[in-house]
């Protein structure tokens, strides 16, 4: 007995491509759409482009701290501390 | 009931973080450090309401994100755009620059990807309208679920779904912009 295998075409890969890569998809379609994407290539691509997109775009995303930031915090927090101990 | 002696050890590595939101909403870093210590000084009075177990680092975000709506955003001069126009499908993938042979192993779109800078997605996110700008930073900065997202921001799944992907494209845009000014990307979608 075989079971059906879901099938999506190249349009519904791309309509579905964000929930896919945000790992929001049901079980069922993002079986669906790794098989279409074992046979098709140009969808494979755009997938890697997409996936890779989104790790530059975190890793861009990073800030110098300022330096005093992490103390100025601190001290705020240990004042209230003391306050709240008191 | 979470113990406030423990506040800053859990919440503290979660600051370089918080900074990088902070800077991204209010675009200088006199206002991104003013918002992160208020964001903790928050936190630490509300901490006694934390739920143990629950996500510390979603939680401070939602705290993050309602500091910034309530005191940040009305000091604004200026009335901000929420309107984002409509942006198809695969809009910088489809205007990728032909011009360069791939190196073995490296393709094209990957050399071009490696190009970006840190300022041209700095300046395209902040360039978001904010409504916009709060799900992609949360979602693709930061990792968080629909469901995480929705909560942080109090709006339903389905709403943070359509502005994810309306952001996500503006982004998009905004960075084929950049790529246009380096010869990376070209103006017209090219067949692939």
């Amino acid at each position: 007995m075989t079971s059906q295998v879901p099938q999506v075409d190249c349009s519904e890969t791309v309509a579905w491509l964000y929930e896919f890569l945000d790992g929001e998809l049901t079980e069922e379609r993002r079986i669906a759409i790794e098989n279409h994407l074992n046979f098709c290539p140009p969808c494979g691509s755009v997938v890697s482009f997409e996936s890779e997109l989104r790790r530059v775009i975190a890793d861009r995303c990073r800030d110098h701290v300022p330096d005093q930031l992490r103390e100025r915090i601190q001290a705020a927090l240990a004042e209230l501390g003391g306050q709240a101990s008191n | 009931m979470a113990d406030q002696s423990r506040f800053a050890d859990e919440a503290m590595e979660f600051m370089p973080s918080l900074y990088s939101a902070a800077m991204r909403l209010t675009h200088n870093s006199a206002d991104a450090e003013d918002l992160v210590q208020e964001t903790y000084l928050k936190a630490y009075r509300a901490y006694g309401g934390f739920r143990e177990g629950t996500y510390l680092k979603a939680w401070l975000y939602k705290i993050l994100t309602n500091t910034f709506i309530n005191s940040y955003r009305a000091k604004r001069r200026r009335p901000e755009e929420s309107e984002l126009d409509e942006v198809e499908d695969l809009y910088l993938y489809r205007r990728l620059a032909q011009s360069e042979a791939a190196d073995a192993g490296y393709s094209a779109e990957d050399r071009a990807l490696e190009r970006i800078t840190d300022t041209e997605v700095k300046a395209a996110i902040e360039a978001l309208p904010e409504a916009f700008r709060i799900p992609v930073i949360l979602a693709d900065v930061e990792g968080f679920s629909y469901k995480e997202i929705a909560e942080i921001t109090d709006v339903p799944i389905g709403t943070v779904m359509s502005r994810l992907h309306r952001g996500r494209k503006g982004l998009q845009k905004a960075l084929a912009e950049y790529g246009l000014q380096r010869g990376l990307v070209v103006a017209e979608p090219v067949e692939r």
